[in-house]
């Protein structure tokens, strides 16, 4: 980087050096102190808590724990709630491919066949993201009307014998899935349009005059070079969805049928006060997400993280 | 008959990709027609056009105070965000220190844990500290994840800075002050704008954080999915609709003046 060699420059002589490592702690040190204090203690809190015991001075009353060490809280969720954990993230690998699926056809006409037409390559990215400006919640209520027993695609659908009379959309698994997958599609396109935008076209033109079939080079040469942008798309796609309670909550496109870890985080903390359950879930899904991060990082290094 | 097969064969792409993104805009295309939805009670079914809740939306109970909120939450959680975030960012680019690595795994780690762990474990802080939730606890939180988001924006800007413009300020016998002033900071303005602009976007839209941390404090998502259960009312659509416009139209602006500019430059260097 250009920077190196002007930060070694200072680094020669030995004062100068000092006031520049001063520098850089006055601009960082408010900012990684707010994360220390926002982001940090929170999931110490949160571990503290998930081992806390229901207080005996409460008498009975919800909410009032202590802290103690009880780890049956873990077994207990795991217990109750496996089948949530598994349904999670059941749900948001299936989202994953779904939108990998969708976006990748996408991201690589926009990418690459929009090359020669900025303004249109600029309009269709915009269109991309075009969900990102009108609200999450609202979103997700348009496409349960849409969805809905009397709406357009089940009469359809039922007219077709595709659905038997009784049948519904809204409230099945597969309505959670293809929210928590239209939500998240922008997340899957973005990346891997980055890697795609960058691609080198030459590379693939010699995978033709190798006498490569089209399917072999776009397997051998295009998506390894838009493997980084997959790899992202999926982890952007993958941790939002296995986390989300609105999709599957029973006023948007789930029921009591669908419910996912967030649905039983959320349903302990702010319904039932039962913290210490709330909060060994959301330990045990951040644990799951920090497996997969951690491989990525493994992978790709600090340097290229953000 | 194999003439239709091979415009077919040749523009798949082309029709796949327009069908795909007007299915990304069907929920909008949705949400926008049932903001002109002569609704009464519920706006579920189509009743008819009207523009009243247009020209009365406020009268929904709620929508307008819940709307302002959320902008207030936005403008501070995004003055904050940004200012500690764009330190950040030149600290990143522009030094060389240690726990770099460590540095950098804290600024990801936010944008990597799921919402309902950041939103449950600041609550359970809250909690343990007896803090009181409410308008002030939702803009910490929201602080807390936008900083990421503006140092990744912001930290791209000053990468691609050239430091002979800096260097030149020195020459001319600036002082760092004077330095930072007039020459680094004009040059980052651009890139400092764009992650103001995602840190509200990203405020404004949030429910899963905002919902753990709030109590009695109502934003804009928040009331969707308390009238949810209900029915929302057609003003919500208003506003959202009107969000919606305003955003898009910027971003179009912003980009067709972006490309006016690199066609002055291209033909000032051609």
């Amino acid at each position: 980087m250009a920077f190196g060699a002007f930060a070694t420059a200072g680094a020669a002589t030995e004062p100068v050096a000092r006031k520049r490592s001063k520098i850089a702690l006055i601009l960082l040190l408010p900012g990684i102190a707010y994360l220390a204090l926002f982001f940090l203690v929170p999931l110490v809190s949160l571990i503290l808590t998930s081992f806390q015991t229901p207080s005996e001075l409460a008498f009975g009353e919800p909410g009032v724990y202590d802290y103690a060490f009880k780890w049956e809280n873990y077994t207990d969720v795991l217990g109750l709630y496996g089948e949530h954990i598994f349904r999670s993230f059941f749900y948001a690998l299936l989202a994953t491919v779904f939108a990998l699926l969708f976006s990748y056809p996408l991201a690589y006409f926009i990418g690459v066949k929009l090359r020669r037409f900025p303004l249109v390559q600029a309009l269709a990215l915009t269109l991309v993201i075009a969900p990102f400006f009108i609200s999450f919640l609202l979103r997700t209520l348009a496409w349960k009307q849409i969805l809905s027993d009397d709406g357009v695609v089940v009469t359809a659908l039922q007219g077709l014998s595709i659905l038997g009379p009784e049948a519904h959309i809204t409230g099945e698994p597969i309505a959670v899935i293809f929210g928590l997958t239209y939500n998240f599609i922008p997340f899957m396109t973005l990346p891997i349009y980055t890697s795609l935008e960058k691609l080198d076209l030459r590379y693939v033109e010699a995978g033709g005059d190798l006498y490569a079939s089209p399917a072999r080079t776009f397997f051998s040469v295009t998506l390894p070079l838009s493997a980084p942008g997959v790899i992202s798309g999926m982890l952007l796609t993958f941790i939002p969805a296995s986390g989300d309670y609105i999709n599957a909550s029973r006023d948007f496109l789930g029921s009591t049928k669908t419910p996912m870890i967030g649905n039983v985080i959320e349903n302990n903390f702010l319904v039932q006060q039962n913290y210490p359950a709330a909060a060994a879930m959301s330990i045990l899904l951040m644990a799951a997400i920090l497996v997969l991060v951690g491989i990525y990082v493994k992978k790709s290094g600090t340097e290229d993280l953000i | 008959m194999d003439a239709i097969g091979r415009w077919f064969g040749r523009y798949t792409l082309w029709i796949y990709s327009a069908l795909a993104l007007l299915f990304l805009l069907i929920p909008i295309a949705y949400t926008v027609v049932f903001s002109f939805n002569d609704a009464r009670r519920s706006n579920i079914v189509w009743r008819g056009f009207t523009l009243d809740n247009w020209t009365t939306v406020c009268d929904a109970q709620g929508v307008c105070e819940s709307f302002v909120a959320s902008i207030g939450v936005g403008l501070a959680a995004t003055v904050l965000a940004t200012a500690l975030g764009t330190m950040i960012a030149i600290a990143l680019v522009r030094f060389r220190f240690r726990f770099r690595g460590a540095v950098t795994l804290l600024l990801f780690l936010p944008m990597a844990t799921p919402e309902v762990v950041l939103g449950a474990g600041l609550a359970a802080e809250f909690l343990s500290a007896g803090v009181q939730k409410g308008a002030l606890t939702v803009i910490l939180a929201h602080t807390m994840f936008c900083i990421s988001f503006v140092v990744v924006t912001v930290r791209a800007r000053v990468a691609s800075l050239d430091p002979a413009l800096e260097e030149a300020g020195r020459d001319l016998y600036g002082s760092p002050a004077q330095v930072f002033m007039r020459v680094t900071f004009p040059l980052l303005l651009p890139g400092i704008m764009a992650a103001a602009l995602l840190s509200f976007a990203l405020s404004f839209d949030d429910f899963i954080i905002t919902n753990f941390n709030s109590g009695p404090f109502v934003t804009f998502p928040k009331y969707l999915y308390t009238a949810a259960a209900r029915g929302i009312p057609a003003e919500a659509n208003v506003i959202a609709s009107a969000v919606f416009f305003i955003a898009i139209i910027f971003v179009i602006v912003s980009q067709l003046s972006a490309a006016a500019r690199r066609k002055r430059l291209a033909r000032l260097q051609g």
